[in-house]
């Protein structure tokens, strides 16, 4: 019994990687570029719900939505301001030192706002918990909620990406950004999408975290980070179906490697699996060949 | 009197060499006349760590063409291996400077050793892939060495990966390697000159390579895989030769790194992959490919940071806008142009030619 309440676990922590791990994959598959700063934002999503909610006293629900909000713009202007000059930069590595700027920014803001201190977040999610077979295996309503935001926000991405228009010309752009252009898309603004989009989805992921493990820091969002990158790897950059099985994937390995080998290792046994899959499968498991033509 | 005739790249290597012994010889001269303080006296052998570890990241970043974030895992195993000999020879060879040598090969060649093991599945990766791959590897020997103890007895060696009293000691045992505590009172043996001398060393060997037929064989391999392959360039062999003198390299920062602190820890901070961030950020502003560049950002970005204490909360939130406008101003094309129109040589119109 404690084997499925494990696996409900890894499957909870998994769709939060993989919810964080779909804003690494999209931002990766239009600009090229490891956004870096993306767990940071993750943290700014998870300190704006706190400031509000715990600090100020509104709703959760206003929490959310201002999080969200914030989270979003804060994406747009970190493209504009840090990434978009380094865009047709003579060597990619630029953009990613830019990036690393941009997460220490983010971190020493949030450390000189709030303090170094840790933070008792309070759980935003009200939904209650579920017994079952006769109450040995216990759901947290965190669980339910998460893996059900995670569904639908898969869902309604691939909805969006291939049945509308601003879906459509991300496709485009992610494919080739010159061709996009001479179609009449606007590169630019696609680009700014679709960083609003994966911020907006760190914000959800940032509540979704700090709920399931409420302690706050401003650098909460760096470790989640790395390991949801490291999903979207393992999942194949640049697809989404990939950045879902890749953040379960790694959420089951991470919680069962805790329970049943050693709670030092998990994250070590995590990385292993990612380079035994790496090794095996070049590209990721749903990732594209590509073939280079001389 | 024939002149003697350097080609440019002599020239250029002198240059570098002398930057570093005019550094050290200035160095020398204030601390024997006290005009240093005490918080940059301390900074100078971890200035060394810095260099050479950039200096050997560029070898990898910058000549190799791939991006590694596991150098702070090499460094990790130089710094444990050279602390362990260290420890464990104590008693053993009473000449410190002999000991600190030995040490140094010894976390030099078991870096380059797990550089080279790392190395061989790894390197069929490119790009993101390698460095996503590198970086896990980085925090596969951090987790490995926070559970590994090693102790000795008059029965030799014990190892356990559960804890220290597992490891079964008799009464005069002596836990060396103690898990997550790490190895305690390794023997300060680091000194400025020493790390100097590693500096020039590393240069030596970097500079050498960079210039002999292997170096211009890994550098093909960095500017066209698949014209160097046709043209029968061994890819595998220069790619792991490049990498496991890389690792070779931060090894011996390693072991400089641990024989400057009384009680050596791996944790997240000082291994983890913040760091082989950091030792990236020192090569990317540097200049790619530049080892000179790689010096004089990994001085500069080291001091900063102490330069700015006096602004204590916003010393790192002001070191992170630094990086960023660093950034855009020397890559960003549109400033590079903007740079190139500006420039004092264009306004003083003494070439018509701007670089």
């Amino acid at each position: 019994m404690s084997f499925i309440s494990y696996l409900i676990n890894g499957i909870s922590l998994g769709s939060v990687y993989a919810i964080i791990a779909l804003g690494y994959t999209m931002v990766y598959g239009i600009a090229k570029m490891l956004n870096f700063a993306h767990g940071d934002v993750i943290m700014v999503g998870g300190f704006t719900i706190f400031f509000a909610v715990s600090m100020q006293g509104f709703p959760s629900i206003v929490g959310i939505l201002l999080a969200v909000v914030l989270c979003t713009l804060l994406g747009i202007t970190i493209e504009y301001i840090a990434y978009r000059p380094l865009r047709q930069a003579a060597s990619s590595l630029a953009v990613l030192i830019t990036a690393i700027g941009v997460s220490y920014f983010l971190q020493n803001m949030a450390l000189l706002i709030f303090g170094a201190n840790t933070k008792a977040f309070t759980s935003v999610v009200t939904v209650p918990a579920i017994k079952l077979a006769e109450g040995q295996i216990m759901i947290s309503g965190e669980t339910i909620v998460t893996i059900i935001s995670c569904i639908v926000i898969m869902i309604g991405l691939t909805l969006f990406i291939n049945k509308t228009k601003a879906g459509q010309a991300m496709l485009a752009v992610s494919e080739d950004k010159g061709a996009a252009q001479l179609m009449g898309i606007n590169v630019n603004g696609t680009i700014s999408l679709t960083f609003a989009i994966g911020s907006a989805l760190a914000a959800i992921a940032g509540m979704l975290l700090c709920s399931a493990y409420p302690s706050l820091t401003p650098y909460t969002g760096s470790m989640p980070g790395i390991k949801a990158f490291v999903a979207a790897v393992f999942g194949g950059i640049g697809s989404i179906p990939g950045a879902l099985i890749g953040g379960i994937v790694l959420g089951i390995i991470e919680i069962l490697g805790k329970a049943y080998i050693s709670s030092q290792m998990a994250d070590a046994i995590v990385f292993l699996v990612l380079i035994v899959v790496l090794l095996v499968k070049p590209t990721g498991i749903l990732g594209k060949k590509i073939k280079e033509k001389v | 009197m024939k002149r003697l005739k350097l080609s440019k790249n002599a020239k250029d290597n002198l240059i570098t060499y002398g930057i570093v012994i005019l550094a050290y010889v200035i160095m020398q001269i204030m601390i024997n006349t006290g005009h240093i303080s005490s918080l940059l006296q301390g900074l100078l052998v971890p200035l060394c760590v810095y260099v050479i570890l950039a200096v050997s990241l560029n070898l990898t970043v910058g000549i190799l063409g791939e991006l590694s974030l596991g150098h702070a895992g090499f460094m990790c195993v130089g710094a444990f291996a050279g602390a362990f000999f260290s420890r464990y020879m104590q008693n053993v060879i009473e000449v410190s400077l002999l000991r600190f040598l030995i040490a140094i090969i010894i976390g030099a060649v078991s870096a380059g050793i797990v550089g080279f093991l790392i190395g061989m599945p790894v390197l069929r990766l490119r790009g993101d892939y390698l460095a996503i791959v590198t970086l896990a590897f980085g925090e596969i020997i951090k987790s490995i060495i926070n559970v590994l103890y090693i102790g000795k007895d008059s029965s030799g060696l014990h190892f356990s990966m559960k804890d220290s009293m597992s490891l079964g000691l008799a009464e005069d045992g002596d836990v060396i390697i103690n898990g997550a505590q790490g190895i305690t009172g390794t023997p300060k043996d680091a000194t400025f000159t020493i790390g100097i001398v590693l500096i020039i060393l590393t240069l030596i060997i970097v500079l050498n390579l960079i210039h002999s037929r292997d170096g211009r064989a890994i550098m093909s391999i960095r500017d066209n895989l698949i014209a160097a392959e046709s043209i029968g360039i061994n890819i595998t062999k220069y790619k792991l030769m490049a990498f496991s003198v890389s690792a070779a390299l931060a090894g011996m920062a390693g072991v400089l790194y641990s024989h400057n602190l009384s009680s050596l820890m791996a944790t997240p901070k000082n291994f983890g992959y913040n760091m082989s961030i950091m030792i990236l950020v020192f090569v990317v502003l540097g200049g790619i490919g530049n080892i000179r560049g790689s010096i004089i950002s990994a001085v500069i970005l080291t001091l900063l940071p102490e330069l700015l204490r006096g602004l204590s909360n916003y010393r790192m939130l002001i070191y992170s806008i630094v990086l960023i406008v660093m950034m855009l101003f020397n890559w960003s094309p549109k400033l590079i142009n903007l740079r190139k129109k500006y420039s004092l040589r264009r306004l003083f119109k003494k070439t018509g030619e701007v670089r």
